[in-house]
């Protein structure tokens, strides 16, 4: 399959691996996928409390160069935005960014998903409510 | 200097030997003529080439010449045996037996048979890849006609007891046929000795080149005949019309004969280098090879890496020309039918990587594969939040992962 350059670039050099400290209460972690659907994506955010800045946005993702690549992405745009921006970014401004073909929106759905997971951890930790489900894309 | 990407996919396709396009070169321009025609020098200089090119392909398989069809390849000469035999032999049985690690173009034939009324036994296998004879013998009814199982498996190279296989099949008076295109030109095909009744094999499978293959029809004890699939001029004993493909049987000819003189220097060398692959490549934690390693044959490993996904895979040895154990084709991945059977969960068959060594193989490709490979695992691995749960002790299985 032929990818787009960004792809690659995200695949090759991939930003923001890692773990966070999930114990800590500004932390937010989401765990999407499924090792049987061969993609799992785990996006975690820090978030500076007093600002509600993004200050911080590690992965770990099992998958396909898209799925690296849209979790990769991901990281980049969480830093330094506020929770609720964070909360607007939509999948298809990541198939936009890295020209994924058709047949890989689903990982720029998952990677959607892993931010509205991340955060409603991060809320759930901090007495928030919870986030009316992400939207369904099964 | 290192030519990359290095070619591994020698069980796809091999290169040609420059020995086979030497021989096969004046057939194209100054040999020309048409086999089958009788009248003229031309005609029967190509007629004369046919034969010696039969004569050098009875000699790998210990054969008689006549008992040579020659077909398009492997997939024609697996549908011209099978159709074949279950049109001839109609009256006796519809009942067929393969396993389900057969090549599609056996297991398609199969099915397309089932619809003409057919009956079909699908094998399982075990854990290493192999049929069990006691299954086989115990499917075997008055009504089976053919027994259909390869000599050796295009994705994990394993090599069925077919000695066996073709006593139990003899035994109740069923034909076997042996589809041998991974086989004949590697390992030691001996069509009297192993008790074959029909036999495809394919010439690019075996430095010959692409679009020529043949079928080994036994002419005696038991006299095999078979349906014609296509109608025409009657060539090839009435079994398959169509102008024979001169160069390209000059090719095979040739592929065969380098086959035998070279079989026992060639396996000792690709063997000695698919080991030490394996070797290396069995350090990475959590890697394993897959089917027998004991009946398998001498080129070919195949062998899962755990908690790494195969599309990532694929990219991350981008250097390397080999097979994954997925389909990456669609967006749902399909893992290897053949992985599957062996009873590889879904995960560990994607996950997997197919190596073919050949004749052209380096020494110096094998040490640059096995360090890109290792590379490429590691950096994946460590990206993976899957390798890290595992490294943390955390059961995968106790996780409720949210399905998409």
């Amino acid at each position: 399959m032929a990818y787009s350059d960004k792809v690659i670039d995200h695949y090759s050099n991939p930003r923001n691996v890692g773990t966070l400290d999930k114990s800590k209460k500004n932390v937010g972690t989401g765990l999407v996928g499924a090792p049987e659907c061969g993609d799992v994506m785990r996006l975690q955010i820090e978030v500076d409390e007093t600002t509600n800045i993004i200050t911080d946005a590690k992965f770990k993702t099992f998958g396909c160069g898209s799925a690296i690549a849209s979790s990769s992405l991901a990281t980049e745009w969480l830093k330094g935005k506020s929770v609720d921006e964070a909360l607007a970014i939509d999948n298809m401004e990541i198939v936009e960014e890295l020209a994924l073909p058709p047949v890989k929106i689903h990982c720029s759905v998952l990677a959607e998903d892993a931010i509205k997971a991340a955060i409603n951890d991060f809320r759930v930790k901090n007495g928030l409510p919870e986030l009316e489900a992400a939207k369904s894309h099964h | 200097m290192l030519k990359l990407p290095i070619y591994l996919d020698n069980n796809a396709t091999t290169p040609l030997d420059p020995r086979v396009l030497e021989a096969m070169l004046p057939y194209f321009t100054e040999h020309f003529g048409n086999a089958a025609s009788r009248n003229h020098a031309f005609g029967w200089q190509a007629e004369e080439a046919v034969d010696y090119a039969r004569e050098q392909i009875a000699q790998l398989i210990n054969c008689d010449p006549k008992e040579i069809i020659f077909t398009s390849g492997a997939t024609e000469s697996d549908n011209l045996a099978i159709k074949g035999v279950y049109e001839m032999y109609a009256q006796k049985g519809n009942h067929i037996i393969t396993a389900t690690t057969e090549h599609k173009a056996v297991l398609d034939t199969c099915k397309h048979l089932e619809k003409l009324g057919a009956r079909v036994t699908y094998l399982p296998v075990n854990a290493e890849g192999l049929i069990d004879l006691a299954e086989l013998e115990a499917a075997m009814t008055p009504q089976t006609i053919l027994v259909s199982i390869m000599y050796a498996n295009n994705e994990i190279g394993v090599i069925q007891p077919i000695r066996e296989i073709s006593a139990i099949a003899k035994k109740y008076g069923a034909l076997f046929f042996t589809d041998g295109t991974q086989s004949v030109g590697k390992i030691p095909v001996d069509v009297i000795a192993d008790g074959i009744d029909l036999m495809s094999f394919s010439g690019h499978k075996m430095y010959g080149p692409k679009g020529i293959g043949a079928l080994y029809v036994r002419r005696k004890n038991p006299r095999v005949k078979v349906t014609a699939q296509m109608d025409g001029g009657g060539h090839e004993r009435g079994m398959r019309s169509g102008t024979l493909n001169v160069p390209g049987i000059v090719g095979l000819g040739k592929a065969c004969e380098l086959a035998r003189l070279d079989m026992d220097a060639d396996t000792q060398r690709i063997a000695a280098m698919r080991d030490r692959l394996e070797r290396e490549l069995l350090t990475l934690e959590e890697s394993y090879v897959n089917g027998s390693r004991e009946h398998r044959l001498p080129h070919t490993t195949n062998i899962s890496f755990k908690y790494v996904e195969g599309e990532g895979l694929m990219m991350g040895v981008k250097d390397l020309a080999v097979s994954s154990g997925s389909a990456c084709t669609s967006a749902s991945l399909e893992p290897s039918y053949v992985l599957k059977a062996l009873g590889l969960s879904d995960d560990l068959a994607h996950s997997s990587l197919r190596f073919g060594l050949s004749r052209f193989t380096t020494d110096e490709q094998i040490d640059y594969a096995i360090g890109h490979v290792k590379e490429a695992v590691t950096k994946l691995r460590e990206m993976s939040p899957l390798w890290e749960m595992f490294k943390e002790g955390i059961d995968l299985n106790s996780i409720e992962w949210a399905e998409h």
